[in-house]
């Protein structure tokens, strides 16, 4: 039987076992939502701005494994994806992401609504098609999804004409795909994993970088053994927060910009770096030149460009982690370096993370340590970007692998609450936790309409200091407190959630925290809180950007102590 | 001072927009790019693609993987240090009068050029070889005054056995 584009479409996503696709309908899709009627297998979550869409299938991609699925009309509704895309991109992120496009007789004639969505995102995507004929639709989703979901995962986008969505054609879903320009490594090359375990072996202060491609493959165990083999302490890229339960005795936080004075210190003196699945980002080497400036480098990614991009190794594993560990695991001898964790605990004991003394307002610092305490070990924590995003890496302290949502590479403002939308429909028996701030609370916050009407139950902490907070610390650092720009104003935001139905508090003393968590966390539905924070809390220790990663300002500088 | 130009071979798959995606990750990352010749090759469905970029060997390696991590680049080759036929293809279109016309044919002929049009005043010359040699012969046409000039860019083959397309 003939179907059309639209249900070739949805009858596609079937075969791909997707169950949720996140979307504003528009004058390109009508066909299209006009079959997603007939398929009600397929949940769809209708969201407030397209940018959400994306974060919503990029929140749901990241907790379950496999490519979210949005879908926008085109003009507008394609060009507010783009964020969402590129987020998606920069984090490795599989989505599939689908566009209405004017009818072809239209392309190319500056129609209603007509953008060029494929050039528009072709920096961005890891790869995309403009269907011209319905023919090539079936096989176009079924690459689509190969492509997004294997090797470095990405974004896909699919633009597809209107009239395409409409003419009929036979469906048959192929079983494989014909990519002779795609072909991932799983396994590295036997001979290079021999060399690299032995220098493994022979590595006496060996620190293991754990990145984001460890959760991408999966390989939690694998890690831990091989870190528990080498007695190797662990340091995390942000997006490598989740690899390893933070209270792992070789467990070290996170690396960085912002990260724990001991991990940093950790990796310059180390003689040896074992990066795994890290694009060795600015945030996490700072000055490249001076990164582990002691060590060889050994890195092991899945893609190959990455290797030497950044950071040029000593040596180099391409493939998946989950698959490489697996090959070096087997040729680790365990080793004793008493000597270096010694050390590496030293650091650890006589630089600790920051506590802030209790004062009349709220320490950000502390209410989300105390989050953390509140939260069941399954509970997944997903933030905004700013000062709150790293008080809450730095503190990060959930026991629950794959456990912190964070926009890396983009560092998007307003990922939070859509991202913890769709990570909450992928987990919906789980407690999902927003940790915003309020700057970028309000680039999204029209999603808690969304969440209202889709009933989900996630659980929202704004930690409010009244500033584009980051921000205003660099102001702080580096511009002689010169602030541009940085105090915004609020809602106020017990009355904004009010508005949408949901419960909310506005937390100011210190004694009132713990209660207010418990009450969010019993609450059945939403919730929200609202925590009047210090305006002036800065995030410590910091590197200054250009610096060393061992230049590391730990404390308040003198001229904030006498914050008004 | 070492050259710093790599000819780079590639075969992309015959889509729509492979081009623009090509152009596109050089213009992003910032990767210089001297010329850039394509067209159909032996194989259906497939066009090869010769890229001329300068860098030193550190950044076109990157450059060389960062084009074979286009889904439509099936296959890229640096193939600088290989034993290759390299040719270049240029159309000049230089004055000519009565009193030239002689001169420029005489030149013509030792490079084993081509006149492909006669008009009264100019001729068009058709020249193939490498850029050394395309070089020398515009240096000796320009001083008789060239009204026109196309290159090609560089197009190249390795020598022998087919080894770069696997």
């Amino acid at each position: 039987m003939k179907k059309t584009g639209a249900q070739i479409l949805c009858e596609s996503l079937l075969q791909e076992g997707v169950d949720v696709i996140f979307g504003i309908s528009g004058g390109t899709v009508i066909p299209l939502y006009d079959a997603f009627s007939q398929y009600p297998q397929i949940r769809r979550v209708l969201v407030r701005h397209e940018q959400a869409a994306a974060h919503a299938a990029a929140g749901y991609a990241r907790v379950r494994h496999k490519a979210g699925v949005c879908v926008g009309t085109s003009g507008p509704g394609a060009t507010n994806l783009v964020t969402g895309i590129t987020d998606a991109y920069l984090d490795s992120t599989p989505l599939v992401v689908i566009t209405g496009q004017v009818a072809r007789s239209f392309i190319g004639k500056d129609a209603f609504q007509e953008t060029d969505i494929t050039g528009i995102t072709l920096p961005v995507t890891k790869h995309s098609y403009l269907v011209r004929d319905v023919a090539n639709l079936a096989t176009i989703f079924k690459e689509a999804f190969h492509i997004a979901q294997t090797g470095r995962p990405g974004p896909v986008l699919v633009d597809i004409p209107k009239d395409v969505q409409q003419e009929e054609t036979e469906f048959t879903y192929p079983d494989t795909v014909n990519l002779p320009g795609y072909n991932p490594a799983t396994e590295a090359d036997p001979a290079h994993v021999a060399n690299v375990a032995e220098l493994l072996n022979r590595a006496e202060r060996p620190v293991v970088i754990a990145g984001r491609g460890v959760i991408l493959s999966r390989a939690y165990e694998e890690l831990k053994e091989l870190v528990e083999t080498m007695q190797a302490p662990v340091v995390h890229t942000m997006l490598g927060l989740g690899s390893l339960p933070p209270q792992h005795y070789l467990n070290l936080g996170m690396l960085g910009m912002h990260g724990a004075v001991y991990a940093n210190r950790a990796v310059q003196d180390a003689d040896l770096i074992l990066a795994i699945g890290t694009r060795f980002g600015d945030r996490t080497t700072m000055k490249a030149s001076e990164f582990a400036p002691k060590a060889i480098v050994v890195h092991i990614d899945i893609d190959p460009s990455e290797i030497g991009k950044n950071v040029v190794p000593y040596a180099s594993l391409v493939g998946e982690a989950k698959t490489v560990l697996g090959q070096l695991n087997p040729l680790l001898r365990k080793s004793d370096r008493t000597a270096w964790l010694a050390q590496v605990e030293s650091w650890r004991s006589s630089n600790p993370l920051e506590e802030p003394t209790p004062g009349t307002k709220l320490s950000a610092r502390r209410v989300i340590r105390r989050l953390y305490e509140t939260i069941d070990e399954k509970s997944i924590v997903v933030t905004g970007v700013g000062q709150h995003q790293m008080f809450a890496a730095q503190e990060y302290a959930s026991p629950r692998l794959n456990g912190f949502l964070s926009s890396g590479g983009l560092g998007t403002m307003g990922f939070e609450l859509p991202a913890a939308l769709g990570a909450q429909i992928a987990c919906p028996d789980e407690v999902v936790w927003v940790v915003a701030g309020d700057g970028g609370f309000q680039m999204t916050m029209q999603e808690l309409s969304t969440i209202v009407q889709e009933g989900l139950p996630v659980k929202i902490a704004i930690i409010n200091n009244g500033y584009l907070g980051m921000v205003r610390q660099w102001q702080d650092l580096f511009c002689n407190r010169n602030y541009v720009d940085v105090a915004i104003h609020t809602p106020d935001f017990v009355k904004l959630a009010d508005a949408y139905g949901i419960p909310a508090v506005r937390v100011e003393n210190e004694c009132d925290v713990p209660t207010a968590f418990d009450r969010a966390n019993a609450h059945p539905g939403p919730f929200l809180l609202e925590f009047a924070v210090e305006p002036e809390e800065n995030v410590f220790p910091i590197v200054a950007p250009g610096q060393n990663l061992d230049c590391m300002i730990e404390a308040p500088q003198p001229a904030v102590t006498g914050r008004s | 001072m070492q050259d710093k130009r790599h000819t780079l071979v590639s075969l992309v798959q015959d889509e729509p927009g492979v081009l623009t995606r090509v152009a596109g990750l050089f213009r992003r990352r910032g990767f210089n790019i001297e010329s850039l010749s394509v067209g159909h090759c032996e194989q259906p469905g497939l066009s090869r693609m010769t890229v001329v970029v300068i860098g030193d060997d550190a950044e076109v390696e990157q450059v060389t993987k960062q084009l074979d991590k286009l889904i439509n680049v099936v296959s890229v080759t640096d193939i600088t240090r290989e034993d290759k036929v390299v040719r270049e293809l240029a159309l000049i279109k230089v004055s000519a009068s009565a009193t030239t016309r002689s001169e420029i044919m005489q030149i013509v002929d030792v490079f084993r050029a081509n006149i492909v049009d006669v008009a009264p005043d100019s001729l068009t010359v058709e020249v193939t070889g490498d850029e050394d040699k395309i070089d020398s012969l515009i240096k000796m046409l320009r001083d008789f005054g060239m009204q026109e000039l196309a290159r090609t860019g560089r197009t190249a083959l390795t020598r022998g056995v087919f080894s770069q397309t696997k």
